[in-house]
């Protein structure tokens, strides 16, 4: 017999469930919970859509071409001599 | 060439070798390091700070992830290193303030009425995430950074940060929580259908 979850047992797992790192048996009591609980749901959503926003925020940066040169003359200047593994 | 080689001939000494993982992977560490830090000038010492370090320790990379991900971890330390030296209060923060269930409950959930592929292409949300993130403690936002945005895994992130899985895994919650706090007066649904929590 499994007890049901409160909305507040929801709220601490909701993001391990929407990364899928939660045991299935966990994810079937989310889901029942679900069905019954349009507050739930809405802030499922909610927390979905600012997972994907964070994620799609990263637009890819291109390094800056002076700070590309400027990269690897530093390091030209810092490493030719020295031989790689070579804390200083 | 492939990158397993190109380590291997950096180690033993070739330079243009280790010139070569740089410029593959120079975009993505600048990426991760403005993310983190906020501004350009701090980005590009940090970045500089970064692969001097990665060669005085190549000896060290094991090879059983990607030289990328091992960079990461060095961008990440050395981002955080620059924290505790400007502002040593913050970076070990454990608390943010994030709503709890019984806020939640009284003030009620209503869903978001976008699609947040189409509205991260507007350059207002994007700002408006991005000083969201920003506002995160150093090692929330370090957190999110690395699972959210570069797609790390936890186990990547906990190695990358020298944390336990757990620590990630409750610091990307709460961060996520207040990511979502922080953005929901933009995106509550104008119809104001908030339903009560129980």
């Amino acid at each position: 017999m499994t007890r049901k979850l409160s909305c507040r047992e929801i709220l601490d797992n909701l993001s391990a469930y929407v990364d899928a790192e939660l045991d299935p048996s966990l994810c079937e009591e989310i889901e029942a919970h679900m069905q019954g609980c349009n507050p739930c749901v809405a802030f499922l959503n909610t927390l979905k859509k600012t997972v994907v926003l964070v994620r799609y925020s990263g637009e890819p940066e291109q390094v800056p071409q002076e700070v590309h040169i400027d990269l690897h003359r530093f390091l030209r200047d810092r490493c030719k001599d020295d031989g790689p593994g070579k804390e200083s | 060439m492939e990158e397993a080689r190109l380590v291997q001939r950096a180690r033993q000494g070739d330079f243009g070798a280790f010139e070569q993982l740089v410029t593959r992977t120079e975009s993505k560490i600048y990426g991760l390091l403005l993310r983190l830090v906020g501004n350009p000038e701090d980005a590009r010492e940090l970045l500089q700070e970064t692969y001097l370090s990665a060669y005085r320790n190549l000896d060290r990379f094991q090879g059983n992830a990607a030289f990328s991900t091992w960079v990461y971890r060095i961008a990440t330390n050395h981002a955080l290193m620059r924290f505790r030296k400007k502002n040593p209060e913050t970076v070990g923060l454990d608390e943010i303030p994030v709503p709890t269930h019984e806020e939640i409950r009284e003030r009620g959930v209503s869903d978001w009425d976008l699609d947040p592929k189409e509205a991260v292409l507007q350059k207002e949300i994007r700002g408006l995430l991005n000083r969201a993130i920003l506002d995160l403690p150093p090692l929330y936002r370090a957190v999110v950074v690395l699972r959210d945005v570069e797609g790390l895994s936890t186990a990547e992130t906990a190695q990358a940060l020298e944390i336990t899985e757990g620590a990630v895994k409750t610091r990307l919650h709460r961060a996520r929580l207040f990511l979502r706090e922080a953005l929901s007066p933009h995106f509550e649904d104008a119809r104001d259908d908030r339903q009560g929590m129980r």
